[in-house]
């Protein structure tokens, strides 16, 4: 295998490798999110730096060139992350959307209570209107809470 | 005699995303036809005089401060009935489509019928007089979906995207822990079979739209098609477990892969 090749993919892999390192302690990249960054480093710069496994997996998978496979398996990551991400995505917009709906709520009572202190100098409707007990609900009650 | 029973709590939920110039009239009417049920609009993000409007003739107003689309919305609506104790909850939509005065036809059906959890209003049954005007296009939709879900359920459905909807408590509790994002509702039929729920369709009028522009623009109704195909197929693979106390039910979505 030409060692040129070799070279490339133990330099970029060190290079990733090195980055999400420090991104990590800048405190730029949340480790949740780094794992599997580190992982796919780690396992590029091994296949780069152990030929003997890369072309036992080209020749196990089927590929000619050995260095194809290292693309392969760089690839395959790829797809892993992307759809890491997407997952992180769907549950942030998940997420914002019951913060949309809290604040809504919020506002719309803040502003009752407002208005009735306002108005008659009555206690607030608002308030009370709230259900407080739901106790035997099957559903959970807040939305905001996790463990 | 009286059509609403006086010691229920009925809250009438406007979904409205730019809708300044027909939800006026859908408050009026609710306001009108309906007396005892307070409006709820939700101004979902609107960037014209939506809340404003709404505020003038004297409804609640939820504001969200960005668009999260009709379901976030009609979530947001489900939220508040829950919180503040409502027994019986409508959806009537901002657009002026839904006639206020037939609120009184899916109250009475839900009264005659307790085991109902959710009663719908549907274009298409009976030999009305009074045709839907919607677009061939849409309407082949529409019937394909009815086609699928009644498989699905096991009851015949004819109308399920109509969003003119009755819920009791426990839909307003199930639909306000979880209810479907984008085109909620064809997916919310599927969700109360797989709880148990019950619901039935009773037909109603509908108007063409008063104002505004459709969720569904003609351009869409591809996607749309395909989204709703896509969320009926996994959603009947999906279990669905009903969320336990301090589970984080809202946030659907799990972490990690």
């Amino acid at each position: 295998m030409d060692t040129r090749i070799q070279l490339v993919a133990i330099v970029g892999a060190v290079f990733l490798l090195v980055l999400v390192l420090e991104l990590v302690r800048r405190r730029r990249l949340l480790e949740r999110y780094a794992l599997l960054w580190l992982l796919s480093a780690i396992v590029l710069l091994g296949l780069a730096l152990w030929r003997g496994a890369l072309v036992e997996l080209a020749q196990a998978v089927g590929i000619a060139y050995p260095p194809n496979a290292l693309f392969f398996v760089a690839f395959a990551f790829v797809l892993v992350l992307l759809l890491h991400f997407s997952v992180a995505v769907s549950r942030l917009g998940d997420q914002s959307k019951v913060l949309a709906q809290r604040v809504a709520l919020l506002e719309e009572r803040l502003h009752r209570s407002e208005r009735g202190a306002a108005g008659a100098g009555e206690p607030t409707t608002g308030a009370a209107e709230i259900d407080p007990a739901p106790s035997q609900a099957p559903f959970a009650e807040h939305a905001g809470t996790r463990r | 005699m009286s059509t609403v029973r006086a010691d229920l709590s009925h809250l009438a939920v406007v979904p409205a995303y730019n809708e300044a110039a027909t939800v006026a009239d859908v408050i009026r009417g609710i306001q009108r036809e309906a007396p005892e049920w307070d409006v709820l609009v939700v101004d979902d993000g609107s960037t014209d005089d939506t809340f404003a409007v709404a505020e003038m003739y004297g409804a609640r107003v939820l504001r969200l401060p960005f668009n999260l689309g009709i379901g976030g919305a009609v979530q947001a609506g489900f939220t508040y009935a829950r919180e503040n104790g409502y027994d019986v909850m409508a959806q009537v939509d901002g657009d002026g489509q839904h006639d206020p005065a037939e609120l009184r036809k899916l109250t009475e059906h839900m009264r005659a019928h307790p085991e109902l959890d959710m009663v719908c209003g549907s274009r298409f049954i009976s030999s009305n007089s009074h045709r839907y005007p919607a677009p061939i296009s849409r309407r082949t939709g529409i019937h394909i979906f009815a086609f699928l879900l009644s498989l699905f359920v096991r009851q015949p459905i004819s109308d399920p995207t109509s969003g003119f909807r009755l819920y009791n408590r426990r839909a307003i509790r199930l639909f306000a822990s979880d209810y479907p994002h984008d085109y909620p509702e064809v997916e919310a039929v599927l969700m109360l079979h797989h709880h148990r729920l019950r619901m039935e369709e009773i037909p109603v009028r509908m108007f063409q739209r008063g104002g505004g522009v459709s969720s569904i623009s003609s351009g869409k109704s591809f996607y749309y098609m395909v989204k709703v195909l896509l969320a009926l197929f996994v959603g009947l693979f999906r279990r669905r477990p009903i969320p336990e106390p301090g589970d984080h039910a809202p946030v659907a979505a799990g972490q990690g892969l």
